[in-house]
């Protein structure tokens, strides 16, 4: 034996209870303090030589008071975020079911592309001749866009979905406008399943929200529809797949009352991954639709955002895109950014400079790769895996619309759950222990305890034999009343169940020094 | 497809266990005839070197900042990223994650969110932030809308020295909400009377500082007027770095702070994606839009993070809600705070100083140029030049000449008569080479 120093090299002895360690770390599990907590207000990470000869010529209007902002070096930093981030899940990490928010694949391809200097490294006021390739790459998007959707033409520049649908929402009223109609045309009809974005974007711009109500079958009813049309309606505002999971089958019917009607058809895309190279919105029609690139086209979503929402629009709504927008010209491309440089009847700006490029770049990236073939591909294979799930666990859980088949999301309801003492946010939470996201939960509001699962077309077979295995699981423990497991998680993950009230009763909403101790008696 | 997991023995399988022997049987709801049935009229797939190839051809057609002398500005800002940052945004963990919705797993992004919050308050002397808006235009919209919304007036005054593309941002939001807006006339030399359109009819005043075209105003006299009639003073920044020189919008008696953060952390992006900053005093918090990051504990006592006050928002409220608004600008925010982390209050307010030397002497140095005046008393980093022929003009000619000279006034305000006027920014990355390069050429030109 080589091992002359006495290293023990056996398993060690087994049944010891975990100790409380003296860092409260767990191995690779590490706490990290506050960036306030750790930082010094005379450290900087970075090295910078103090001008010489410093004159201002600030008007006597420079800062007198110090600024309240700690700094780290680099080793520092680096150690900060490495360790929070350990403390997220990510697609990277495992399935991620979030219904309604596509948390597809991420190709590191698109990275590379989006930081490619002609496009990371250029500025939005340069003159036009030093970016025709920016311009072009715009155009080639807008290209994809258009011949996808069969739509006329695309606004780029709402910077997220909500955004884009407050864009498509403004072409509308500009449009009634236009007519003469908007002292009359008013009412906007919005189902009770819609995204909560819909009636808040609805009524910023004035229109009032007059619900369409949800029936048993998931579905909008076109004769619901009809009921409610009138000269005082402006347009409907409609998902299509729903958040039910469900494709609307009077979807045509539909947008053909509204049309006779003399109003128009919003449709929110949120939901567009299902029928991409399947369906063209235009053809069903359509008025204006958001696509969301961060979750059909892949570009990532970050925490949070940044999102990108370009708008298409139809013949009807075209006119009344906002700046900017490119245009191929005698040289070249040619960016309109001034209302009076369009030929048409722009209604205004949504944002400062062009949109959001860097989207862009990387959502043309998914497309190339992609193809027509795989995109149509893609569509299919999300579409069959959520039925999948929803064939692996009918018998288990709860179908609020029957056992039919679903789009690109399942969604079940928590009757499954009757007496057992578990909620549907208890499931979530034991999800969580099981190594999973949640799906969405509590949405859409139009059945109880909403489960919607959408495990996109980025999962593998045996991933999703697993995670139907863990959920029946999860269904016969809550079944044979194994309540614990549920209403005490989750146990395993960087925190326990976090207190929501206490943070909203109080809010603390930055950190404030500590008060300073006082002197200790004796 | 290499994107995509399933094989055809997968899908055989899968649909087998479905029951359907197709997979157009689960699209049945699709009225059949408008099921397509040819592909779509695109190219079909690429592999990641074709589509490398496709895109850099197109990337190599622009000019980028880092390789020429670049003076370009107005409201964006070419800065040095240190290499930290980038590596660090792309951690799977903060790249790949999604809103914080599930807080007990997403502690890493909502801690970070709390962090940037405080530092935004600090940044800019207000009480509280959010969790940031899409960029600083947007943002000015919101602040407008908020600002509707706790005075109960509808009726904002835009400052002359609003960036134009701000301007336009809330004018077509305003007037899609029937809200009235006065926008006073282009303010080259910062000396507009806006006092004398403050009275107890107007909900708020939007005050840019530094300006569009430089020039760093003096707030508190604003401040003082508008809250003597009840009016909200809105103070806008479009750089960042000017707030480490700078007496903060907060000490000069701001109501609502708000601005592009862009050139802490983020690229050029070509104009996006970007980060808004937005502060408030504590006494409006229930009247501010975006996502809010708040502390508590959790079972066990431990302290933690969540999304908080989202009564105010869209998913619980609907139409009754603050504002339509669901995602903030999450990556571009940690970029934000990984930098200014990196910097520093010492770092920060040095790359202020440096910025704003390196404008002075540009500013010294194109003076003495013939046919170049330079127009600012004050400045940070940016200035306005009164050239003796057309801006837009001569920028073309120098871009020709391998030097990106600035913004011509009249690509923001056409028809303003202020085709001679050129915005010229100059921040740390310029060098003394750069400025050379700049006056020689316009020597040239000019």
């Amino acid at each position: 034996m080589l091992n002359r120093q006495g290293r023990p090299s056996s398993a060690g002895e087994t049944g010891t209870t975990a100790h409380p360690t003296f860092t409260g770390n767990k191995a690779l599990a590490q706490i990290e303090p506050l960036l306030f907590e750790i930082g010094r207000y005379d450290t900087t990470g970075v090295d910078l030589d103090e001008p010489e000869d410093f004159k201002p010529r600030l008007g006597g209007l420079e800062r007198k008071e110090p600024i309240g902002l700690p700094g780290l070096s680099e080793p520092e930093t680096m150690r900060h975020y490495v360790r929070l981030s350990q403390q997220n899940y990510g697609i990277d990490t495992g399935l991620f079911p979030l219904g309604s928010c596509t948390m597809k694949h991420n190709a590191r391809l698109n990275e590379r592309m989006a930081r490619l200097p002609g496009f990371s490294d250029v500025h939005p006021l340069q003159p036009v001749s030093t970016v025709q390739g920016a311009l072009e790459l715009m155009n080639e998007l807008g290209r994809y866009l258009v011949t996808l959707t069969n739509m006329t033409a695309v606004a780029l520049s709402p910077k997220a979905g909500a955004h884009g649908e407050l864009c498509g929402m403004m072409a509308i009223k500009a449009a009634i406008e236009a007519k003469g109609e908007g002292a009359t045309r008013n009412v906007v009809l919005v189902p009770d399943s819609a995204h909560g974005t819909n009636p808040a974007t609805a009524a910023l711009i004035g229109f009032k929200v007059k619900p369409v109500p949800a029936r048993e079958d998931g579905w909008v009813h076109v004769e619901d529809v009809k009921e409610r049309l009138g000269p005082d309606v402006a347009a409907i505002m409609l998902t299509n797949p729903n958040t039910c999971g469900l494709f609307e089958p009077q979807v045509a019917e539909i947008a053909k009352a509204i049309h006779d009607a003399g109003a128009y058809f919003y449709c929110d895309g949120a939901n567009f991954n299902a029928i991409v190279g399947k369906a063209k919105p235009g053809d069903l029609g359509v008025d204006a639709m958001h696509i969301n690139l961060h979750k059909t086209f892949s570009t990532p979503h970050g925490g949070g955002g940044p999102g990108s929402g370009p708008v298409v629009l139809s013949e009807r709504l075209a006119p009344f895109a906002p700046v900017p927008f490119v245009r191929a010209g005698k040289n070249g491309f040619e960016l309109v950014e001034q209302e009076a440089d369009a030929a048409e009847r722009p209604f205004g700006r949504m944002t400062a400079f062009h949109g959001q490029m860097g989207m862009y770049v990387r959502a043309l990236s998914y497309m190339l790769s992609h193809g027509s073939d795989g995109m149509k591909q893609a569509s299919e294979d999300a579409v069959l895996n959520a039925n999948y799930i929803r064939a692996g666990l009918a018998d288990l859980m709860s179908l609020p619309f029957g056992n039919k088949p679903c789009m690109h999301e399942v969604l079940f309801d928590d009757a499954w759950l009757k007496d057992t003492g578990v909620t549907t946010l208890d499931v979530a939470k034991a999800m969580i222990d099981e190594g999973y996201h949640p799906m969405t939960m509590y949405f859409p509001l139009v059945v109880h305890g909403a489960m919607l699962i959408e495990p996109t077309e980025s999962e593998s077979k045996a991933s999703l034999d697993l995670f139907i295995a863990m959920l029946r699981d999860l269904a016969f423990a809550a079944k044979n009343g194994d309540k614990e497991r549920f209403t005490g998680a989750p146990y395993h993950a960087p925190r326990r169940r976090l207190d929501e009230t206490r943070a909203a009763r109080s809010p603390v909403l930055k950190w404030t020094p500590p008060a300073p101790v006082a002197e200790a008696a004796e | 497809m290499r994107y995509l997991p399933l094989s055809d023995t997968d899908r055989g399988e899968m649909l087998a266990r479905i029951g359907v022997k197709t997979v157009d049987e689960l699209f049945a709801d699709v009225p059949k005839n408008l099921l397509l049935k040819e592909p779509m009229d695109l190219p079909r797939r690429k592999g990641e070197l074709e589509v490398e190839r496709i895109l850099s051809r197109m990337s190599a057609k622009n000019i980028s900042a880092s390789s020429v002398p670049f003076f370009v500005g107005a409201g964006a800002y070419k800065h040095h990223v240190p290499a930290t940052v980038d590596h660090l945004i792309q951690r799977s963990e903060f790249l790949t994650s999604y809103t914080p919705y599930q807080p007990e797993i997403a502690q890493g992004t909502l801690q970070y969110l709390f962090e940037f919050q405080t530092q935004v308050a600090a940044l800019t002397g207000m009480e509280v932030a959010n969790a940031s808006m899409y960029d600083g235009s947007t943002g000015t919209g919101e602040a407008v809308l908020m600002a509707h919304r706790v005075t109960k007036r509808r009726k904002a005054v835009l400052s002359g020295g609003l960036h134009p593309h701000y301007a336009d941002v809330v004018r077509t939001l305003s007037e899609m909400s029937s809200d009235n807006v006065v926008t006073m006339q282009p303010d080259v030399a910062g000396t507009e009377d806006i006092l004398a359109q403050i009275d107890d009819s107007v909900s708020c005043v939007v005050v840019q500082s530094p300006d569009v075209f430089g020039n760093v105003r003096d707030l508190k006299p604003i401040a003082e007027k508008a809250h003597q009639h009840g009016v909200l003073l809105i103070a806008v920044f479009t750089e960042a770095v000017s707030l480490g020189l700078l007496a903060s919008p907060g000490s000069q008696g701001a109501d609502i702070v708000v601005g592009e953060g862009q050139s802490i952390g983020n690229a050029l992006n070509f104009g996006g994606p970007y980060v808004g900053l937005f502060a408030t005093q504590s006494k409006f918090l229930r009247q501010m839009p975006g996502r809010l990051c708040g502390e508590t504990v959790d079972a066990d006592g431990s302290r933690g993070f969540v999304l908080t006050l989202s009564t105010r928002e869209q998913h619980i409220r609907r139409d009754k809600a603050t504002s339509n608004i669901c995602t903030n600008s999450g990556l571009c925010s940690l970029a934000f705070t990984i930098h200014m982390t990196l910097l520093g209050e010492a770092g920060l307010s040095r790359l202020a100083r440096i910025n704003h030397a390196n404008a002075v002497k540009l500013a010294d140095q194109l003076a003495s140029v013939k046919g170049v005046e330079v127009l600012n008393k004050t400045f940070f980093n940016e200035f306005t030049l009164k050239l003796a022929k057309p801006a837009a003009e001569v920028v073309e000619r120098l871009a020709e000449k391998g030097v990106l000279a600035g913004v011509p006034v009249s690509r923001l305000l056409p028809g303003a008569g202020l085709d001679n006027l050129l915005l010229v920014a100059s921040t740390e990355v310029n060098t003394d080479d750069d400025r050379a390069a700049l006056c020689a050429a316009l020597k040239e030109v000019l």
